[in-house]
């Protein structure tokens, strides 16, 4: 099916969508992929076949419009695919796409690289037990599905999402237990002149947060959940008061609830951009670790460009326009002069990005966070690693994320390391005195997503298999 | 009085359609995702994890974690990305259910 593109793209949210329409606009051929069967990311995430008709919200609106500018568009969208391994060749990139069961190689001229967040779950006491999702994880299962986490949700974290999220169970139907978020009403007030210059959105967060307190909810400013109950279902959660600098302080309440929506920000998911040989550098205002980037989308690497949440965390609205920022750069990149197109979207691309990073620094961890994940809280997910575990993996001389993983394969499970690696960075930095940034990412290997061993290993038979003749006894 | 109105009402879904997990039966929406047609059934409790025993499910909601995989015809899949059809035969990850 696909063999030859002039430009790939990764992703097909705000950023990567936008990147591959302004460059189908040059002529030139577009193969934008994503791993949800619909473009959209996870912020304009489509509903799922299963749900006919439903009241609009913002997000269905723009991620509507957005698929059908793709299907009016020369793109060709292959959803479904998930990229497992990119690899640089003397024409360009090769992709190696697992779909439909098979893994397949895609040869582009330019490759534009929109993969976007993930989320940053601080592990605490019980955070495994089945009904607790993770705050972006709920916002998913409410878009694509419309459906409720449970008949009683506590809803804990940072930034806007918290709300946006107790606003989204309310509406599908269910009960907020409460609001959990460390953020203070102050931390919010440090954001308003970032905010105005975005009435609508400041507008809208204002009335999900009066929605709450007309609704009789408990909003615990400077709280953190610290400890889930439930053997095979959450049962209820305790929670504590912050101190300014996040550690949790003072005696435990508790709240019952069967589900829990727990996230602490976004982080920019990095791993593709890494995989096609850029270094990290890190920001805190753009949410960690961040790939080595220039102006417009561009990179120092030829043919590789970058745009959107992966990039820094800004938001959905600057997402779209570095998209075609980084779109035209590769366009350029192929021999059109797309400058003066650039020059006319620059402002607006900061103007958004200023909203955006004003969300994203309320989200930035403080050093008690790491105060929450107790000696016993599992860590490390896939293998049930402990922060004891890890903490002695450290103390042994692990200096960095590779180093534990090495020696105690924190972050070799199948989730590749997503959901550990940051906390077991903060716990080097805090060991030995220095920050996240002094501590060496994770270095990524292929497959960048679980790939089935059929899907390489290909179709045959086993009489099709060369037996060399046995040796002579 | 509430601002963010109750819309559950207005929500249409497709016919429901019936598997097993673990061997009881099970309803979903025909195309909705495993994941939710579980969740919504009260089976939040999809496998054990393998060094400690803990009981797992669903977490992330889209497919990173790996927390949610189940297992369909000898396969181990993600249940946030695999649709609900018809006459599935689904398993738990469980150690003993």
């Amino acid at each position: 099916m696909m063999q030859n593109t002039d430009i790939a793209v990764i992703g097909a949210g705000p950023a990567g969508a936008n990147a591959a329409l302004t460059a189908a606009r040059h002529s030139l051929s577009v193969t934008l992929l994503d791993e949800q069967p619909t473009a959209g990311g996870q912020v304009w995430r489509a509903k799922s076949t299963a749900i006919l008709d439903a009241p609009n919200t913002p997000e269905t609106v723009a991620g509507s419009r957005l698929r059908q500018e793709i299907d009016d568009s020369l793109v060709t969208h292959i959803g479904a695919a998930r990229i497992w391994q990119i690899e640089r060749s003397e024409k360009g990139w090769n992709l190696y796409v697992l779909r439909q069961g098979r893994s397949e190689v895609l040869h582009a001229r330019a490759l534009i690289i929109a993969t976007g967040a993930r989320e940053f779950v601080q592990p605490a006491p019980g955070w495994t037990t089945p009904g607790v999702l993770g705050l972006a994880g709920a916002t998913a299962l409410f878009k694509q599905e419309m459906t409720l986490p449970g008949k009683r949700t506590i809803v804990s974290g940072t930034g806007p999402l918290v709300f946006f999220v107790a606003s989204e169970i309310r509406r599908l139907g269910g009960e907020v237990a409460a609001i959990i978020t460390p953020n203070s009403r102050g931390d919010w007030l440090r954001c308003l002149p970032a905010m105005v210059s975005r009435p609508d959105l400041l507008l809208r967060g204002a009335r999900w947060i009066a929605d709450l307190i007309l609704g009789g909810i408990p909003i615990w400013w400077r709280h953190a959940v610290t400890r889930v109950e439930g053997q095979t279902q959450v049962a209820s959660i305790e929670f504590r008061k912050l101190t300014a600098d996040w550690s949790p302080t003072g005696p435990a309440r508790r709240v019952e609830g069967d589900s829990l929506c727990l996230g602490n920000g976004l982080l920019p998911a990095t791993e593709a951009a890494q995989l096609a040989g850029l270094w990290l550098e890190y920001s805190l205002q753009l949410g960690g670790w961040v790939p080595c980037q220039v102006a417009d989308g561009g990179t120092d690497i030829g043919g590789l460009f970058l745009c959107g949440d992966g990039t820094g965390i800004r938001g959905a609205a600057a997402a779209e326009i570095h998209g075609r920022l980084a779109g035209l750069s590769a366009v350029q990149h192929l021999g059109a002069d797309t400058r003066a197109e650039r020059d006319r979207l620059r402002a607006a691309f900061h103007r958004a990005a200023r909203f955006g990073m004003a969300m994203t620094s309320l989200g930035i961890p403080r050093p008690g966070l790491l105060r929450l994940t107790t000696d016993e809280t599992i860590v490390c997910r896939c293998e049930s690693l402990s922060r004891t575990d890890i903490a002695a993996e450290i103390s042994s001389g692990a200096g960095s994320t590779n180093a534990v993983k090495s020696g105690l394969r924190a972050g070799m499970g199948p989730c590749g390391g997503k959901f550990c690696q940051t906390t077991v960075a903060r716990m080097i930095a805090e060991t030995e005195g220095c920050t996240e940034a002094d501590v060496p990412p994770p270095t990524p290997r292929p497959p960048l997503r679980p790939v089935p061993v059929a899907a390489l290993a290909g179709d045959f038979r086993y009489s099709e298999l060369p037996i060399p003749k046995p040796a002579p006894l | 009085m509430r601002l963010t109105p109750d819309q559950s009402s207005r929500i249409r879904r497709k016919p429901r359609v019936e598997f097993t997990f673990d061997d009881l039966p099970v309803s979903g929406h025909d195309g909705e995702s495993l994941m939710v047609a579980l969740m919504r059934s009260g089976h939040l409790h999809l496998r054990d994890a393998p060094e400690d025993g803990g009981a797992r499910g669903a977490f992330c909601c889209m497919g990173l974690c790996q927390e949610c995989v189940v297992r369909i015809d000898g396969t181990v899949v993600e249940s946030c990305r695999y649709a609900v059809a018809q006459g599935l035969t689904v398993t738990s990850l469980r150690q003993k259910s």
